[in-house]
């Protein structure tokens, strides 16, 4: 008998597994299969849509590659995401830092605080800012988006950072000091390796609202050349009402596949951030 | 609190070693502090503060694209505003997609979490599997689903019909061969909020995953001797100690729905006729596009209250629970 309901149970965890995983994953499977389908194939509404009717073809990478900037949006994203997370965490640290260890009671308000800051959303501040930018001379270039996106990554990953250093106890930095170290080397040789799930999280955060992020993008760049993926893509690969279907699919699966797996690398590690930042912090 | 009582005693022992290291503490601490704090504070109020007092000055003038001086006209543009059927539609919007989607995010989330925390064959796959849509940009996810969604290809059309369902003469869901599921009021507003769903989901299990490692295993193995069943314990006692962080779940559900304008512009710009319009894009299309950048801002202000308040509420009762 217990085997028996040992083995239902099994059943039942793949089954709901199994629909997650068609739910999350069903799209980019689409989104595959589109990508190597012939025009003649795809836009016959008969045909099958998960096999194809029609050989496959590579005319549509063909496109993608060597006729749009798809190369020089995705250099574009990765240039942006990297310093974007550089900038980030040369702030986010010691902001975090301070105010987990420095700042006493008014620590814990000021944390909230920079917290709120998180809510005033690009979609909120794009006007402005776009005048800023503009202002600044650096309207059509990614610098703009360099220079704003930290506004949103910045208050987040200090919260979060804050939680982790607390959570980290005192005692081993005192005890560093008593040995000699300043504070400032107490902090780099004891708290930062300690920190490292917190450093990954906030990482992958970051490099994910930068690669996601739409709206500055848009308001900010009109040149095709300074565009990253999110609005590169869907700008040169819909031209009036026409839509390269195949290509635009390409664009979205190839991003994900790579992006996706390195991300279940880290996502222990984005877990235990999360765990000590947001819930012990 | 156990990392306070062991410094405590610590200082008992040895009171003079504490002491001294304490007031060289003291002696850096305020200008490190300064120094460490002020790059993030710079920042903010550079890049968050000062643009946020130019939207509530550009909301309360007329400037346009063309023209940017800021003639002030007081509210005339949150009255201009208000009147417009889309405005009204996009406030409604705003607030229906947003508590929705979370609300299915929340349940669907805590299943993804619990049965992720196990252990199966094929687990690695699975996980990368889930979470897929947060490693690409929502507008090229949102891509996928507008294909997936299309008024004559969409193979969900064509599944249905193969299953009978759909185009045949006494077919359940209409002798029409397509759902036109963009083109439909009630189905495009479904759609939207599907892809919010989608989008949100992966972001939420990883914080619901971070709640549950959280737990001490000596609770629940204890329950477990006590002869308490799974959902017994998981609605027992892992949910309530999870509380807090889901709250923090759902805070970030509901900020980045509410103030999302990539699924509506790419899924339906809005459409059919205004029906899916929200708040953001709303203001994108005034303040952007038609160039009044005066009425774009008033529009997107009207976000601003909302968030603040659902936020401090959600803060608060976080904090209240994690008391308890």
């Amino acid at each position: 008998m217990d085997a028996i309901k040992a083995r239902l149970k099994r059943a039942g965890l793949f089954l709901v597994v199994a629909a997650f995983c068609f739910f999350a994953a069903g799209p980019f499977v689409i989104m595959l299969i589109n990508t190597f389908k012939q025009d003649a194939d795809l836009y016959r509404p008969q045909n099958n849509p998960f096999i194809y009717t029609l050989p496959p073809t590579l005319d549509n990478l063909r496109l993608l590659f060597e006729r749009t900037n798809y190369l020089t949006f995705v250099r574009n994203s990765l240039v942006i995401g990297v310093l974007v997370v550089l900038i980030t965490l040369l702030i986010a640290i010691p902001a975090a830092y301070a105010l987990a260890r420095m700042a006493g009671r008014w620590g814990e308000r000021a944390g909230i605080a920079i917290f709120l800051v998180y809510l005033v959303p690009p979609t909120l501040l794009f006007i402005p800012l776009f005048r800023v930018v503009v202002a600044l001379g650096l309207n059509d270039t990614i610098w703009s988006l360099v220079l704003v996106y930290p506004s949103i990554s910045i208050p987040f990953s200090t919260w979060l950072l804050m939680g982790f250093f607390k959570s980290i106890p005192r005692d081993l930095e005192e005890a560093a000091m008593v040995d000699g170290y300043s504070r400032l080397m107490a902090f780099f040789k004891v708290v930062m390796p300690l920190s490292l799930s917190g450093v990954i999280a906030v990482t992958v955060f970051t490099f994910t609202l930068t690669l996601h992020e739409f709206v500055y993008a848009m308001t900010f760049i009109a040149s095709s050349d300074s565009r990253p993926i999110s609005v590169g893509v869907p700008i040169e690969l819909v031209r009036g009402d026409v839509f390269f279907w195949q290509s635009l699919l390409a664009a979205s699966v190839i991003v994900a596949i790579p992006v996706g797996i390195v991300y279940n690398m880290f996502l222990d590690r984005l877990v235990a951030g999360f765990t000590m930042g947001a819930v012990k912090g | 609190m156990s990392e306070q009582t062991a410094a405590g005693r610590e200082a008992g022992v040895y009171p003079t070693l504490q002491q001294s290291s304490a007031a060289t503490l003291a002696d850096r601490e305020g200008f490190l502090g300064v120094l460490f704090l002020a790059p993030a504070v710079l920042y903010i109020i550079g890049l968050v503060g000062v643009p946020f007092i130019l939207a509530i000055a550009f909301s309360l003038s007329d400037a346009t694209i063309g023209d940017a001086s800021l003639d002030i006209v007081g509210f005339r543009n949150f009255g201009r505003v208000v009147q417009t059927p889309q405005f009204r539609r996009a406030l409604l919007n705003s607030f229906f997609f947003t508590i929705i989607a979370q609300v299915i995010v929340i349940v669907l989330a805590n299943i993804l979490a619990v049965v992720l925390s196990r252990d199966f064959r094929g687990k690695w796959l699975a996980r990368t599997l889930i979470i897929l849509p947060w490693a690409t940009p929502i507008s090229l996810g949102t891509i996928g689903w507008k294909w997936i969604l299309d008024s004559k290809f969409s193979p969900i059309d064509w599944v249905l019909q193969r299953m009978g369902l759909l185009g045949g003469p006494d077919a359940l869901l209409g002798s029409g061969l397509h759902l036109t599921y963009l083109g439909v009021e009630e189905l495009a507003m479904s759609s939207v909020i599907l892809v919010h769903v989608w989008r949100i989901l992966p972001l939420a299990t990883v914080i619901l995953m971070a709640g549950l490692t959280s737990i001490p295993q000596d609770i629940l193995e204890q329950a477990q001797v006590d002869g308490a069943r799974f959902w017994r314990i998981h609605f027992r006692i892992s949910i309530p100690m999870i509380l807090p962080i889901m709250s923090i779940a759902l805070l970030f559900g509901l900020i980045f729905t509410f103030t999302d304008m990539v699924v509506t512009f790419v899924l339906t710009r809005g459409g059919p006729v205004y029906y899916t319009q929200v708040l953001p894009l709303w203001a994108w299309f005034k303040g952007i596009d038609g160039g009044n950048l005066g009425e774009g801002a008033a529009i997107a202000l009207f976000m601003f209250p909302v968030l603040l308040a659902t936020a401090i509420l959600i803060l608060r009762a976080a904090r209240r629970m994690e008391v308890t």
